[in-house]
């Protein structure tokens, strides 16, 4: 497994404050050989958008842990399409209750993770979208 | 791993493991324990007395025979209205204390209606954007005769000086508010992330919160330090109470540079933590903290007075020790650390609900919640005389082995050049991650056993619960439409006029923003527009993002 020549963002937008998450995941791509890119807290899906587009990056990581999720992946994905970058995949982390997750899914969310998957398989599974 | 067809199932992608026969030999500090401790291991017990200092064995000569401690449960989701309605609920209950969540844009500094707010209103806590707000969520509520903790940092000077001027507006003279609000703007670069300002003015609004309060609301602690949100974030539980002592004495540092008079204000600083599940560590981790603190009033800043020297923290259960799998077995483990919190001494607990891992507590949760502490009070016993565990091989030595670890953390952020320093540089925040990757590796190796999630598990097992809470989705536009009623009733004048002098008073590094706030917000004005304000003069925190 190997995501060399990956290109990552991982990104919190909103204004949760829970960064534990976006930083093991981001730690552990890096090891799995991803460049990996992290916007730090409080960042609006304009700006996760734009950085997405400027840093020419492969996928999007979303650590959402307020209850926000729906509305936060609709946002990104809208602002992603006006900037033609709808072919970044997008991936979303955190507090995402069973019954939100086919909705996250039909917006475009490409896997949804949390606290108690395994790191390893977290990474396996972007690797694998990313057809590693 | 991500298949919606198995929606019920819990997330846990674990392979199942042969159960551990064996338990560990060393705590989740890493700290070795030996088989049996005996009693040449410990040396000379000293015939401490709980309320003597170095208070070891509690701050109270009585313990909790003379009062029990305070029942706070964290609360708070949507508007004014329904909190307010769960905190009557709790109260009809037997809780004995208010714990106010707050909405994350409340806690940001932004009104309902920012651009930034707009999907979070309501969502993790309550959305308390003006007096108005305020008028209502304590509507019925006798701030009189109830303590008040609110978990607010980036706008704690702003919603203590709401609190102050609902008060007001009760009749209530501010000299009898008891309560708490957390003011711990240290923790939240490293840990919670609801910072708002650089570290240098944030540091000025917390002295001026607590040289207020000392005068104005001699009763009220106006900062709750807190090492939890660290803990929770990845820390060990010595880390914990280290970062925590460092950062007190930091707060400290700073009051005295603005002449603060420490045998006084030292007297109102209060703590805040988790209680994680090795029960002996916890109990432990407590009484070395608060050894530890007494020592160094005493040692470094020559305190004497003993109220001065007191150690008073309260405690949360449950937090990251919680699981979504298996979720009915986090009541046990939530049990187990009220224990802890009830033997390491602690003045407040709050106890999350069982299903608090995922989603807000629904009244029946939060109910049981409350049962168990009750049942640790009343049944159990264990609260009936003061240090139970004092004198035990074990505990002493582990107490003595914290402190001494405690104190290396201490030392070693003192060595990097301070709290301050090592916030702005990003060095502590890279520690915690650090920190959190290493505990994450050892659940998902099965170095560490969490019972139903890497170990005990079932092959059908269940990730849900019975009930789940739905938050009011109108709830969101129920506050926007209340928000722009005030704005466009109030006397703009005097929103003006408070505004103007607030702005003009952030400019005086030795000027007391505390009764400037008070008037603002006597004039309603909102939390987003106090946060502009200070803004335009102090500009904004730049995180430094470190991997």
């Amino acid at each position: 497994m190997s995501l060399k020549g990956k290109r990552i963002l991982i990104a919190k937008p909103g204004l949760d404050g829970h960064d534990v998450g976006a930083k093991v995941i981001a730690l552990a791509l890096r090891d799995a050989g991803a460049d990996v890119i992290y916007t730090g807290l409080r960042r609006s899906p304009d700006y996760i958008a734009r950085v997405a587009v400027d840093e020419d990056v492969d996928a999007v990581g979303l650590s959402i842990l307020s209850g926000s999720h729906r509305e936060l992946v609709e946002e990104t994905v809208r602002c992603l399409g006006e900037l033609d970058a709808g072919d970044i995949h997008l991936f979303v982390g955190g507090t995402i209750p069973a019954e939100d997750r086919d909705a996250l899914r039909d917006a475009g969310a490409r896997g949804i993770f949390t606290a108690e998957m395994t790191i390893e398989d977290v990474v396996a599974a972007i690797d694998a979208d990313l057809g590693g | 791993m991500s298949d919606s067809s198995s929606a019920r199932k819990d997330d846990t992608s674990q392979p199942r493991r042969e159960p551990p026969t064996k338990p560990s030999t060393a705590t989740p500090s890493g700290i070795e324990v030996p088989t049996v401790v005996t009693p040449d291991m410990v040396g000379d017990i000293p015939a401490e007395m709980p309320g003597e200092y170095p208070f070891t064995r509690g701050i109270f000569a009585d313990g909790f025979r003379g009062r029990l401690w305070t029942i706070r449960q964290y609360s708070g989701f949507g508007t004014a209205e329904e909190s307010n309605e769960r905190y009557r609920f709790l109260f009809d209950q037997g809780q004995t204390g208010l714990s106010v969540a707050l909405d994350l844009p409340t806690q940001c500094g932004y009104d309902p209606v920012d651009p930034m707010a707009r999907s979070e209103v309501g969502k993790v806590g309550v959305s308390l954007s003006n007096l108005a707000e305020a008028e209502i969520l304590f509507d019925g509520i006798d701030l009189g005769s109830v303590s008040t903790s609110f978990t607010i940092n980036g706008t704690a000077s702003i919603i203590y000086a709401m609190y102050c001027a609902v008060a007001d507006k009760q009749g209530v003279p501010r000299e009898k508010l008891t309560g708490t609000i957390q003011n711990d703007i240290l923790k939240e670069y490293v840990a919670r992330g609801t910072w708002i300002f650089p570290v240098r003015p944030s540091m000025r609004l917390i002295a001026d919160t607590i040289l207020f309060s000392n005068a104005q609301t001699p009763r009220f602690n106006p900062i709750s330090i807190a090492g939890a949100h660290v803990r929770d974030a990845g820390s060990t539980a010595v880390e914990e109470m280290g970062y925590t002592l460092a950062n007190g004495l930091a707060y400290i540092d700073e009051l005295i540079r603005r002449g603060g008079d420490v045998s006084k204000f030292a007297q109102r600083l209060s703590f805040f933590f988790y209680v994680h599940m090795d029960f002996f560590e916890e109990v432990c981790k407590f009484r070395a903290g608060r050894r530890l603190w007494a020592k160094l009033l005493n040692e470094r800043y020559g305190v004497e007075d003993p109220k001065a020297l007191m150690f008073r923290f309260g405690v949360v259960c449950g937090g990251s020790s919680l699981i979504g799998a298996q979720p009915y077995n986090n009541v046990v483990r939530v049990g187990i650390e009220n224990m802890a919190a009830v033997m390491g001494g602690a003045q407040s607990i709050f106890t999350a609900a069982f299903d608090e891992a995922f989603q807000i507590p629904t009244e029946h949760s939060a109910e049981i919640a409350v049962r168990t502490q009750q049942i640790v009070a009343h049944e159990s016993g264990i609260a009936r005389t003061v240090d139970p565990l004092g004198g035990s091989y074990y505990v002493e030595w582990l107490t003595d082995k914290m402190e001494a670890e405690i104190m290396q953390v201490i030392e070693e952020i003192e060595e990097y050049g301070g709290v301050t320093k090592a916030v702005e540089d990003g060095w502590l925040q890279l520690k915690i991650a650090r920190r959190a990757a290493e505990r994450k590796r050892m659940v998902d190796s099965g170095e560490t056993v969490v019972v139903g999630q890497n170990y005990f598990r079932r092959d059908d097992q269940d990730g849900g619960v019975a009930e789940l809470f739905k938050l009011d989705p109108q709830a969101t536009a129920r506050v926007v439409e209340k928000f722009e009623r005030v704005r466009d009733t109030r006397d703009a004048a005097a929103v003006e006029t408070s505004l103007a002098a607030l702005e003009a008073a952030a400019t005086k590094d030795d000027e007391n923003l505390m009764p400037y706030l008070v008037d603002c917000c006597h004039a309603y004005a909102t939390v987003g527009e106090m946060v502009a304000t200070l803004k335009r003069q102090w500009g904004e925190f730049q995180e430094p993002v470190r991997l």
